[in-house]
């Protein structure tokens, strides 16, 4: 039976890790290549790199962190932030990563996401959406991608019924007036192979997943959806994937800071009858 | 030493560096001389079965490819590595693979529903799935029956001869997640992403002469 799966995500910022991790006998916490060696020993079971580099002169480092990482880590690696063109994905699969996570750039283009996915395969193209529940008496955003008028019906209306979500850019920072629900069914008509999915309301939150985003969103796609944003107990973990219907989980501090194992993490699901990979 | 075929698909250094890891040498190359000469080859893949082949043709290897496999060397697929050995695969319209082995490659349903009674299942079919032995071989030796092996796909193959099939795995209904046939050994699950498990396999496939 196909298990769920357990996904750390680290945030890599020139070459280090952000904020740093609890592990005990790591010589150098903020290593993301010692980081990912110890995650592969507790059983995660892929692992994502978001790389958070302003600079664009750094962002070759990425890729050396990619390099060491496929030395020593040997479970699907995703690497997502800053993805603008074919070269950049051609780099970092041929650098170690299995997947790359597209964000800002599909909505600024969303053919991107075509040409990538014809390129390279639908299996190592995760479209990663952010995104942020509408409230009553909203306004949609004026901040529209420009080709807006090419596919009006992906964008939320004036009298948009709740619940509905928007998409944000830039980490969260731009929103673009897209229907997450919509945008997503696009996405994976364009060839994405995978759905990552961030509440920016929940995310740093620590009270549980949106749940009815996940659940609409992975209803809506025939594509897996992972949960991301709000993780802050293994019971949210479960709710993720059983209200929330994803297909992974993905979390960040909870892990880092050893608030729980991932071998306790899969102990606790497997206990409620999800299949998790042991 | 053991050739990696680069024919422009997929993620072939963590092939490399998985085979690395258990002690062998591993080359990454296009080159039909080293191919043919290698002890073992490797044929890895991913993404779409006719840009595969097309990129086979491009380079002058497909019948490299066919006589490497025809020499009794020992000769590992993997993904997509494993459907183009068979006759041709419905991605598409109709691809014509290698045809080394008589069967065709097909796409999981779409909807794909759940004979347990859930919501459709997720294709590409991802994550990490239990794999079961039908015919034990020796590069199955080192680890648990119905061990989780890593799985990123839409199509799987169905062979003709029953007697090829080494695993199966359950997606949905069971599918041939294995087979063996003389010098061949193809699988569509990724051993060099399946951690331990995948390691023990690619050691025993190098341990092959």
């Amino acid at each position: 039976m196909l298990a769920k799966r357990i996904i750390p995500c680290l945030d890599v910022k020139d070459g280090r890790v952000v904020k740093g991790v609890n592990f005990v006998n790591l010589q150098d916490a903020g290593d993301p290549v010692e980081i990912a060696a110890a995650y592969e020993r507790e059983g995660a079971d892929e692992l994502t790199f978001l790389d958070i580099t302003a600079s664009h002169e750094k962002r070759d480092i990425i890729l050396d962190v990619v390099r060491h990482t496929a030395e020593k880590v040997f479970m699907p690696l995703t690497v997502g932030g800053g993805v603008r063109t074919l070269d950049d994905i051609r780099n970092l699969l041929k650098a170690g990563a299995d997947k790359v996570a597209i964000n800002t750039q599909a909505v600024n283009r969303p053919e991107f996401v075509e040409e990538a996915s014809h390129r390279f395969g639908s299996q190592c193209i995760v479209v990663a959406i952010d995104a942020k529940a509408m409230t009553p008496g909203h306004e949609t955003s004026r901040r529209f991608p420009d080709w807006s008028d090419e596919r009006p019906a992906l964008f939320l209306a004036p009298d948009e019924p709740l619940p509905a979500w928007e998409v944000y850019t830039h980490g969260g920072r731009h929103p673009t007036g897209l229907n997450a629900v919509k945008w997503a069914a696009q996405m994976e008509a364009f060839g994405a192979g995978e759905i990552l999915l961030t509440s920016m309301d929940r995310d740093g939150t620590k009270q549980g997943y949106d749940l009815p985003l996940n659940h609409k969103i992975s209803e809506t796609v025939s594509i897996p959806v992972i949960a991301s944003g709000g993780a802050g107990t293994l019971e949210h973990l479960y709710e993720g994937l059983v209200e929330g219907g994803a297909d992974a989980v993905l979390a960040a501090s909870i892990f880092h800071f050893k608030e729980y194992t991932i071998a306790e993490t899969k102990a606790y699901l497997s206990g409620k009858h999800i299949p998790v990979r042991l | 030493m053991i050739a990696v075929i680069d024919y422009g698909m997929g993620n072939l250094r963590s092939v490399q560096k998985a085979l690395e890891a258990v002690g062998a040498r591993a080359v990454v190359t296009s080159d039909p001389a080293v191919i043919l000469g290698a002890r073992s080859v490797v044929l890895p893949g991913v993404g779409a079965f006719r840009d595969c082949m097309n990129n086979l043709e491009r380079l002058d290897l497909v019948e490299v490819v066919r006589r490497a496999a025809k020499s009794g060397k020992p000769f590992l697929g993997i993904c997509l590595g494993l459907q183009l050995l068979f006759n041709q695969s419905s991605e598409f319209g109709h691809v014509a693979g290698l045809g080394l082995l008589a069967g065709k490659v097909v796409r999981f349903p779409h909807p794909h529903r759940d004979p347990a009674g859930g919501p459709p299942l997720k294709i590409p079919h991802m994550g990490w799935n239990t794999v079961h032995i039908e015919r034990p071989n020796p590069l199955l030796a080192d680890f648990p029956n119905d061990s989780y092996f890593y799985f990123v796909h839409s199509y799987y193959v169905i062979p003709e001869d029953p007697e090829v099939v080494a695993t199966v795995t359950d997606y949905g209904g069971p599918f041939v997640s294995g087979i063996h046939h003389e010098n061949l050994y193809a699988f569509q699950f990724h051993p060099e992403k399946s951690q331990k498990n995948g390691l023990a396999l690619l050691r025993k496939f190098s341990e092959l002469r």
